[in-house]
């Protein structure tokens, strides 16, 4: 089971979290404009990197806030968590996504 | 019990060749497991195409095909599905006399049971829909899945009481290793190239073309390169700047130390969420629904065993004083609409089989089959069209999340 340090709750168990998948991906600024292949970039194609992934959990059964963390998708180790909104740190040689 | 064999398969000698890679080859097929050697048996059975090597990074069937839990069935909703689903069912029929090898295909039947009323509207329907199709199907209610299945605990006085079940009678299970090893003897017999050991780290491009693979043991060329690596395809198709619909997660399974043969069919239960069946060799074998967050890692967390050990309690009260032998995982791709994706690819050249979740090993000679007549024509099998992979781009998904009989 994950060990996962919410920003404002401290470390609690996998089993308070839900999982949201892939961080900072940002809804588009003209959705119209976009084409049926970018529409469905958008909705169903995210990063599946093994290694460093930015993701997002929410606190479900604690404070029931989302954040953004830092996972190895091989180790599972939790390399950094941080506050939604705040941008995703650079250390860890991430790629793909939006910023 | 007359279902069970009392015997497994003598471990037999050497079934393949171990050959150096040569430089070039008609057809790459990059996993050797069930998927990429059922392939390359159809590519050259059906189609006469022996010029193949299968390359494969670590052993023969050392991932997923190793790590499944044998179930074979093909009662889904969706008439896509059940069509592919079905004619695995039917090629899985004859397979161990055309294989010459006897990986004991048991079709002791499978029960979905429904414990909420719910469950029973959507069994009753898969049901109708089944039998529409040409899939057998029947509906059992709590007395029949007792008679069928004595160990279920059917009283009304639990928490999901058992209302009723789906059976498909030609459903089973088979020994997973030998029916890996069976199609890599006979691919081999015809000439196919199996390189294990040999990791593929890039593609050679020409163009919009591919026409070969870097390796860990070189370079080497081919005419169409074909994609069966399961969860990590992805990782694959990055290489080519290809973004795919899937993410990869954890599958956990486990098994009990060997018993008595007690349990003569397979149970699965969508609503408390575990399927069991008893492998030939005694252990109890069960597995449930994936681990929420994206991992490689081959492993999942330990409330996902506590969570299937508790449902399987539920259902099976004998059970309880059986001791878990062994626990473990595998990576699996899954899509947004939990169904694969097989066909070409805006890379010419280079083939897609993918994204078969938590139901590929069901699935592997019909997956070989369709996907071997797709890279040989260059165009996509009828039974695969459907799940080409411009689907989430027209719409045209294959929903089967909540219709596959089990949640993923």
């Amino acid at each position: 089971m994950l060990l996962i340090a919410c920003p404002w709750c401290g470390e609690r168990d996998e089993t308070e979290f839900h999982y949201g998948g892939q961080a900072h991906v940002a809804y588009p600024a003209d959705p119209e404009a976009l084409t049926d292949a970018e529409w469905a970039a958008y909705v169903f194609v995210r990063d599946n990197p093994k290694g460093p992934f930015a993701e997002r959990w929410c606190h479900a059964a604690g404070c029931r806030r989302w954040f953004n963390v830092i996972r190895h998708t091989v180790t599972h180790d939790i390399l950094a968590v941080y506050q939604a909104g705040q941008p995703r740190p650079v250390e860890f040689g991430l790629n793909g996504g939006a910023a | 019990m007359s279902s069970m064999s009392p015997q497994l398969p003598e471990h037999p000698d050497w079934l393949w060749r171990t050959p150096e890679p040569k430089t070039s080859y008609d057809v790459v097929v990059v996993g050797a497991g069930g998927h990429g050697l059922a392939t390359a048996y159809y590519l050259a059975r059906n189609h006469g195409i022996t010029n193949v090597a299968v390359l494969e990074r670590g052993w023969l069937a050392g991932g997923n095909m190793a790590r499944n839990t044998t179930i074979i069935r093909s009662n889904y909703l969706c008439e896509e599905s059940a069509a592919i689903y079905e004619h695995a069912l039917k090629l899985w029929e004859g397979l161990p006399e055309e294989l010459e090898y006897d990986f004991l295909f048991s079709q002791r039947g499978v029960l979905n049971l429904a414990h909420t009323l719910q469950d029973v509207r959507e069994g009753t329907r898969r049901v109708n829909a089944n039998r529409l199709g040409g899939v057998d199907a029947e509906w059992l209610d709590p007395d029949q899945v007792r008679e069928f299945c004595p160990i279920v605990n059917t009283s009304p006085d639990v928490r999901y009481p058992v209302l009723g079940a789906t059976l498909q009678p030609r459903a089973g299970i088979a020994k997973h290793d030998h029916v890996a090893w069976a199609l890599a003897r006979k691919a081999d017999a015809y000439g196919v190239d199996l390189i294990q050991n040999c990791e593929v780290t890039g593609f050679v491009r020409d163009g919009d073309r591919v026409t070969g693979v870097e390796t860990t043991r070189g370079r080497i060329a081919a005419g169409r390169v074909a994609l069966a690596a399961a969860g990590h395809t992805s990782t694959l198709t990055d290489l080519v700047g290809l973004r795919l619909p899937l993410q990869s997660h954890p599958l956990q399974a486990l098994v009990s130390e060997l018993l008595e043969p007690v349990h003569p069919t397979v149970v699965m239960s969508n609503h408390v969420h575990v399927y069991v069946s008893q492998a030939h060799k005694g252990e109890l074998v069960m597995g449930a629904g994936v681990d929420p967050y994206n991992g490689y890692g081959q492993r999942g967390s330990f409330h996902q065993i506590e969570h299937q050990m508790a449902a399987a309690l539920e259902l099976f009260p004998i059970f309880a004083r059986a001791h878990v032998l062994r626990t473990w995982g595998g990576i699996v791709d899954v899509t947004p609409d939990a169904s694969p994706i097989i066909g070409l690819t805006p890379v010419e050249n280079l083939f897609l089989n993918c994204g078969w979740g938590t139901g590929g090993f069901k699935a592997t000679p019909a997956s070989g089959w369709v996907y071997a007549d797709t890279i040989a024509h260059g165009r996509p099998h009828p039974l695969a069209e459907p799940f080409a992979l411009d689907r989430f781009t027209t719409g045209a998904l294959i929903d089967e999340h909540g219709a596959a009989a089990v949640a993923h």
